[in-house]
């Protein structure tokens, strides 16, 4: 008889990174179907075409890098990074636009770093910052108008031949200003009175924008029930919103009011799908809060001071520089030890 | 109900345990050859103090520890001592050592024993003897002579006084079969245990997934008043505490933690804070010693898994080897895949059923390729932190784990990689089937390689130096010697030329005297001269040889 030699523990009960991965894209589909309803077929299109553009790419540089193609494809996570790029981008975003940013993010973002776990930056937000400033004008006018799908003018074949011949002039009656945009644009010169009588707003905070953010929190509460991510990034991402409208954006006649921020843009879905990247967030608990907070304030930052009507993606990949320092910081403090061992490998033993 | 604290992370792996609990413990009987390592234990290995062919009695001792820290071997029933000699012992490595295999003779013939019927008329140090004649060591897996461990430093007062019967991991019912059926002689143990370090508090942890054990427990400790020890029980105010089930809730820091509140600091031991923990085993085997006058000849194992059909618990005798214990158990051989010693979470894979049952062998595992299937292929790690969310020791698994694997050791002893306690909860929940453990195992071993090769440099270094420094102290001292010798000469020579000028001064012939030695030694000079070239012309004239 030849036993079996393995080292212990030799029980296991693992969720394989596959199923991880797979119960990130069931808890964002409430989301997308949030987005189909209010914003038509755009936001479906676009992930089917980002994920089958991420796993091409994914098998492409595999093989290029002489790796197992099945082995790695298998574990979803391309897959998961397609998604997250497809329900962030414009609806009408050219098809082309699509594919520059899911082939940075899987060719350039996660692969050139060594794949799967070496990537410092996370890889949606790598390729949507840098379609971002490489197509201000797609990134900022195809976004579609909100209205309920059985309201709106283009049907499914319309937003396809639309996203595929990538021509701005086909869309421009169905596209309308984000919330955010709206707003920051307008807020110098009008009151928020009128500002928010754009139709973009509709009675609520913000047409559609409002459901589709619901629908991501109600995502992240799964991910959070099934112990895939913890409470602590989302968290001090939307305290970290909180507390810095609450403090500098009161006056709605100056800056958007802090409902405009929780529930328009990209806040849910950034809080809770894409913060919460394990490979490019801090590790401890303490970390966490510090990372998630953050991006939070960045935002918060971005939104009302910077360039840009939305802020995820650049407060993300500012807060992936500062992982490394974080993580140096905040080790958690172990048993026996009576505090923590900061820093890098400091003589000082405690 | 005293008050409970939790420990950090910890898991919930399925336990397995009815399987072994359906029925009580059996006889495993006596086997055809015993075979008894000289060192079941942690320390040095006891020496043989019988010969091959001896005849010897069940209980007689036949390995002695004479000299450091261990306990000795008994010959677990009669027989005669067939050969002593390099055997296959339970080991991660599989490696052989140093046995006394033991022929029984069938007939169970006893040695004189001495039981004490009330040990408290001795001395403390007495009865500590007792303990570590009977070769007693911890049960629980650790080996630790008992002797040593109820010895704290005189610096360190006792408080407490913990008994380990959290047995927290799966598949092993050793612990809990022996509370449930030997509930007296683990109270029994105890008491004496808690007579000899008098502590404030004596507490059982139990898991409350065990509550037979539990509730044999207070039974034995408001049961029967009759007899002494039951007394003594009652006197010492035993308390018995059921903790939530939770892996690894048996870890001595860990039920240190959740009975008292208190960390076992970082490279310390519990006596540190005034904790000593003993095995639910140990405390039966103590009983027996002291009550009984019988030293420790075997032990209940638990012998389960899949491939079994009749698992169970069994009383066997030290030396029992493992094929015996499995056939008796019912082995199916074309159903085991993996032979595991211990429990599923820290236990080792065994390469052979011929390894004996030693003093800390709490657990065979028989398991299915179905029941243990082999892990898959390791994947990255994406930092998902689970391993840290369950760390009972609060270490961040992950990042020693990304250090051990790029051989920074540096960095990963400044992550308290020597706080890790190799419990395996990390490597059960890692998506990426990593083996965790086997990375720090890697990394400690690595570490502890480099610190055995510094010490050796340094010892080395030490000793050229000191060398060097006597080499130069002696040379030193010539020097010195030399010049007192020179300076004592100079100083005779001028006392002598003193007295001799002042001799001349008185005699008058002081010139004459020194031209006529000049003169001789001026002719001296010559002839030495002329020796040496007669001597350098001859051997020039000699032809090398060499």
């Amino acid at each position: 008889m030849a036993f079996v030699q393995q080292s212990s523990p030799h029980a296991h009960h693992a969720r394989p990174t596959s199923k991880v991965m797979l119960w990130v894209i069931l808890a964002a589909l409430p989301g997308l179907l949030a987005q189909i309803l209010f914003f038509g077929w755009g936001n479906l299109i676009n992930v089917v075409w980002c994920i089958a553009v991420a796993l091409a790419s994914e098998a492409a540089i595999l093989k290029l890098r002489s790796k197992p193609v099945a082995f790695f494809l298998k574990d979803n996570t391309a897959a998961v990074t397609g998604l997250l790029l497809g329900l962030s981008l414009p609806q009408f975003a050219p098809w082309w636009v699509s594919a520059v940013a899911v082939i940075s993010a899987i060719v350039i973002a996660k692969q050139l770093y060594g794949g799967l776990g070496s990537n410092p930056f996370n890889p949606a937000m790598v390729g949507y910052a840098l379609v971002l400033i490489s197509f201000p004008v797609a990134m900022t006018t195809n976004w579609a108008e909100p209205a309920l799908l059985w309201d709106r003018g283009p049907g499914f074949g319309d937003t396809l031949a639309a996203i595929a011949s990538g021509q701005q002039t086909v869309v421009d009656g169905w596209t309308m200003a984000t919330p955010l945009d709206e707003y920051k644009h307008k807020i110098a010169t009008h009151t928020a009175a009128e500002v928010l009588a754009h139709p973009t707003f509709g009675d609520g905070v913000a047409k559609g924008w409002e459901w589709v953010n619901a629908a991501f929190l109600a995502g992240g509460f799964v991910l959070i029930g099934l112990r895939i991510i913890t409470w602590h990034i989302p968290a001090a991402f939307l305290g970290a919103l909180v507390v810095m409208s609450l403090a500098f954006g009161s006056n709605a006649d100056q800056y958007a009011p802090l409902l405009m921020h929780l529930l328009a843009g990209g806040t849910m879905l950034g809080a809770f799908f894409i913060a919460t990247d394990p490979v490019s967030a801090a590790t401890s608990h303490q970390g966490k809060l510090i990372y998630g907070a953050g991006i939070g304030a960045l935002v918060y930052l971005i939104r009302s001071w910077g360039n840009y009507p939305d802020a995820v993606a650049f407060s993300v990949l500012l807060m992936n520089f500062a992982v490394p320092f974080i993580d140096h910081y905040t080790p958690p403090r172990t048993y026996g030890h009576r505090k923590a061992r900061r820093g890098i490998t400091g003589r000082g033993r405690s | 109900m005293a008050q409970l604290w939790d420990f950090s992370g910890g898991i919930h792996p399925t336990e397995h345990k009815q399987r072994s609990t359906a029925h009580a413990i059996r006889a495993a009987g006596i086997p055809g050859l015993l075979v008894l390592p000289l060192q079941q234990h942690i320390g040095a290995p006891a020496e043989p103090v019988v010969a091959v062919g001896d005849r010897v009695l069940k209980g007689q001792t036949i390995a002695d520890a004479s000299r450091g820290m261990g306990v000795p071997v008994h010959a677990p029933t009669s027989g005669t001592i067939e050969s002593i000699a390099g055997y296959p012992v339970p080991h991660p490595s599989g490696m052989t050592d140093t046995c006394i295999v033991l022929k029984p003779d069938g007939k169970d013939e006893w040695c004189e024993r001495y039981p004490i019927s009330d040990y408290r008329t001795l001395d403390r140090n007495q009865v500590l003897d007792i303990i570590r004649a009977a070769g007693i060591s911890g049960m629980g897996g650790s080996g630790f002579p008992t002797d040593i461990k109820l010895s704290p430093p005189p610096d360190c007062k006792i408080h407490t006084l913990v008994l380990n019967g959290a047995e927290c991991e799966p598949y092993i019912t050793a612990d809990d079969m022996t509370m449930r059926e030997k509930a007296n002689e683990v109270i029994a143990g105890l008491t004496v245990m808690a007579w000899i370090l008098d502590p404030e508090r004596c507490v059982i942890g139990i898991e409350d997934n065990k509550p037979e054990a539990a509730v044999a427990l207070r039974v034995a400790i408001q049961g029967a008043q009759d007899t002494q020890a039951a007394k003594a029980a009652k006197a010492t105010k035993i308390e018995i505490a059921v903790i939530p089930t939770k892996y690894p809730s048996g870890g001595e820091k860990q039920l240190i933690q959740v009975l008292t509140g208190m960390e076992v600091p970082s490279g310390g031991i519990p006596a540190d804070i005034g904790i000593i923990s003993q095995n639910i085993g140990t405390a039966a085997a103590v009983a027996r010693a002291v009550f009984d006058g019988t030293p420790l000849i075997g032990r209940i194992v638990t012998v389960t898994g899949e491939a079994l059909e009749k698992p169970g618990n069994f009383d066997a005798l030290l030396g029992t080897p493992v094929d015996y214990l499995l056939e008796q158990a019912g082995l199916q051989p074309d159903l085991v895949s993996r032979l595991v010693l211990g429990g599923p979470m820290m236990g080792y894979t065994l390469t052979t059923t011929a390894v004996p049952v030693i003093k800390t062998s709490n657990c065979i595992i028989a398991a299915t390729a179905h029941e243990l299937p082999a892990s898959p292929p390791e994947q990255a790690c994406i930092r998902c932190g689970q391993c840290a969310e369950v760390c009972p020791m609060e270490l961040l698994p992950q990042q020693l784990f990304w250090h051990a694997k790029a051989d920074e050791f540096e960095k990963a002893e400044h992550l308290n990689l020597f706080d890790c306690i190799e419990c395996g909860a990390c490597s059960y929940v890692c998506p990426s089937s990593i083996p965790l453990v086997q990375y720090y195992r890697y990394a400690k071993g690595e570490v502890r390689g480099q610190r055995a090769e510094q010490f050796k440099a340094d010892r080395a270094r030490e000793r050229f130096e000191a060398r060097q420094q006597r080499l130069e102290r002696e040379q030193h001292e010539k020097e010195l010697r030399r010049k007192e010798r020179a300076k004592a000469a100079s100083d005779a020579q001028a006392t002598k030329n003193a007295a001799a000028e002042k001799a001349a001064v008185v005699g008058g012939e002081v010139i004459d005297k020194r031209a006529s030695r000049s003169a001789l030694v001026e002719q001296a000079l010559a002839r030495k001269k002329a020796s040496t070239k007669k001597a350098s012309a001859t051997q020039t004239k000699t032809p090398p040889t060499e």
